[in-house]
């Protein structure tokens, strides 16, 4: 018998192996393709930040919390005086994009659950190729559409809205104005970010384990109590991402935005009422005759934007991995 | 083959016996011994018990599209016992066995004829909801399959919540349940942990309490052991032979021993090719020691499959 001081513990080897050849050329093409995304992101990032710097360090944080937008130029065409602030094109950006994920993520969710697991055969395969097909749709359809045709009956139902809900303080207006709204953008949106959802919604809910649908079946589950226990349990991750994803799209909508909304530079926090904006949509606005000062404040507005929306890929991630594991 | 028979003496311990079990799967056995396996277990004698209720089938054909994978089987099981289906791959056994709740027809080309009779009532009857159904015969899969998502109490329970069923107590439920399973003094303490920290063994058993809670008159088991090891098999087999006190099981395995080791009666399915058929109904000690039929005496002496 061996006692404990007899045995003589060797240090780890360590391990290593050769690649082949074939092995790393491929490594090294596809850490390229790895990282060009990346470098792409970060050479925006630094290119909006070296562009805008310097606008935010004038403006501080009033740059974020009011809503004037102007340049004062004197008789000789040389700046007087400027004052940038993207307050109402932040909350106008919030609350588009938040209207149109509480219409749109039900709707799609609903509609990848019918896609999935009730419509059959010939018509399946067609509703979902029109629905893939929808999500690559150009958005300035969407704002066209929205503006001449869709416009019409959602000012009726805001109007709806404002009879009989008036008393919450986001459905009252301040005047009978219910074109060009936060709401109809919101719907817009909504309408724009449906298809994506339901792609991806879809495709999560149709790799839902056979062997856990068959176990809620054998159990006497009907198929109601079988989507509610199995396959949403399952899919929320990817609905989550598919929300998420719609998100971002909405925040970031320039044109369907900019056709639909009657941007005004004051905070809006009444949706029904035709005054609102988003970010893009103003960058898109000011562009074209912005001298290279204002063009600077925009690029500001670019980087605050940038930024925003990485943070709520951030808190996606965040979310998807807090309650998406869960049902896996 | 003289030293598989001198090891067999001990059979009559196998139920109680860990070890013994673990032994006689390592080693080959031969097909005198799987008689002598069957011959030496207690006999339950159908209808003794009056538990759970009788299944019969009649003419039961099925087809994958156009491929017609079982042809007329007609089979009665009796109340309160344990029948075995064995054969060769691709016999067919597994879809029969589906056919019994239904399960069949989730496979979009599935097609059926033939009758299923629970308690004398056709199952594939026009107006009858299949949710009913499947709460009288319940399933346990091939793969422990328990819901991710819920804790190991809650799957147990899972059943009332898909079916909407209504229990005063479910705390004794749940224990009831995992007691019948043979789970309970595992998971007693952990019932808030998820059903996926259990070993593949525990987790057929939580599959087996789960069809348990829902009170099924008859249970369809589909290979419950291929994916275990052969201590969690023993233990499956020795729920089983409790289980049948109070209900109808049938159970697909291609393990002989374990047909010889569980159940009263046996068929035998094999396919030449065509549709699978049903070869030979009959006790099982009676199939593994004197079967009628030669291709059943080849497929249990070892000739085939």
């Amino acid at each position: 018998m061996l006692t404990a001081t007899e045995i003589v513990i060797p240090a780890p080897r360590e391990l290593t192996t050769k690649p082949r050849r074939s092995d790393q050329i491929f490594r090294g093409v596809v850490t390229i393709g790895g990282m060009a995304s990346l470098v792409i992101l970060g050479l925006i990032a630094l290119f909006l930040s070296l562009k805008g710097i310097h606008i935010l360090r004038e403006e501080k944080f009033s740059f974020i919390t009011t809503s004037k937008w102007e340049v004062i130029t004197d008789e000789t065409g040389s700046i007087a005086g400027s004052s940038f602030g993207i307050g109402a094109m932040l909350v106008g950006t919030f609350l588009c994009a938040l209207i149109a994920i509480i219409v749109g993520v039900p709707i799609a969710v609903l509609s990848a659950l019918y896609l999935t697991f009730y419509a059959k055969g010939a018509a399946k395969k067609f509703l979902v190729s029109l629905v893939d097909l929808m999500a690559a749709f150009p958005s300035l359809l969407y704002g066209f559409w929205g503006f001449f045709i869709f416009m019409a009956s959602a000012e009726y139902w805001a109007k709806l809205l404002n009879k009989y809900f008036g008393f919450i303080p986001f459905f009252d207006v301040p005047a009978p104005i219910f074109e060009r709204s936060p709401f109809i953008a919101g719907l817009v949106l909504a309408i724009m970010i449906i298809p994506i959802v339901t792609s991806i919604s879809r495709e999560v809910f149709d790799q839902t384990p056979l062997d856990r649908i068959q176990a809620a079946y054998a159990l006497g589950a009907s198929k109601l109590a079988m989507i509610r226990a199995v396959v949403i349990p399952y899919g929320r991750g990817g609905v989550i991402g598919g929300a998420m994803l719609g998100l971002g799209r909405a925040m970031g909508e320039t044109v369907a935005v900019y056709t639909v909304l009657n941007v005004v530079y004051q905070i809006n926090w009444q949706v029904l009422f035709g005054a609102g904006g988003n970010v893009a949509s103003l960058i898109l606005l000011k562009f074209g005759e912005a001298g290279p000062y204002e063009v600077d404040a925009l690029m500001a507005a670019g980087l605050i934007l940038f930024v925003l929306t990485l943070f709520v890929n951030a808190a996606a991630d965040l979310l998807i991995t807090r309650f998406g594991g869960k049902g896996r | 083959m003289s030293i598989e028979n001198s090891d067999d003496n001990g059979t009559e311990e196998l139920h109680n016996n860990d070890k013994a079990v673990e032994k006689n799967m390592q080693t080959q056995v031969t097909p005198s011994s799987l008689a002598t396996v069957a011959g030496n277990r207690e006999v339950r004698v159908p209808g003794s018990e009056m538990l759970g209720i009788g299944l019969e089938t009649r003419g039961v054909h099925a087809w994958f599209g156009k491929k017609h994978v079982l042809a007329d089987v007609s089979l009665d099981f009796a109340a309160g016992t344990v029948t075995a289906l064995i054969g060769p791959s691709g016999c067919g056994k597994s879809t029969f066995l589906r056919t019994l709740n239904r399960m069949h027809e989730f496979i979009p080309t599935a097609a059926l004829a033939g009758q299923v009779l629970l308690d004398g009532r056709d199952i594939y009857a026009a107006g009858t909801d299949v949710t009913k159904i499947r709460l009288n015969v319940g399933m346990v899969f091939q793969k422990p399959n328990p819901f991710p998502s819920m804790t190991i109490g809650q799957n147990v329970l899972s059943g009332l919540k898909l079916a909407q069923l209504k229990r005063s107590n479910t705390d004794d439920l749940m224990e009831s349940c995992l007691e019948r399973a043979g789970l309970w003094s595992e998971v007693k303490d952990r019932l808030n942990e998820h059903g996926g920290a259990l070993s593949g063994g525990q987790q057929q058993r939580l599959c087996i309490a789960r069809a348990l809670a829902v009170e099924p008159q008859v249970l369809l088991m589909d290979e419950p052991c291929s994916a275990l090891d052969p201590g969690s098999t023993f233990r499956i087999e020795q729920t089983i032979s409790e289980l049948a006190k109070t209900m109808t099981i049938i159970i697909v395995t291609h393990n002989m021993q374990q047909a010889a080791r569980v159940s009263d009666y046996t068929a035998f399915f094999l396919s030449d090719g065509g549709p699978g058929v049903m070869v030979e109904a009959a006790p099982t000690s009676k199939i593994f020691s004197a079967p009628v039929d030669k291709r059943t005496e080849d497929y249990v002496t070892g000739r085939f499959g």
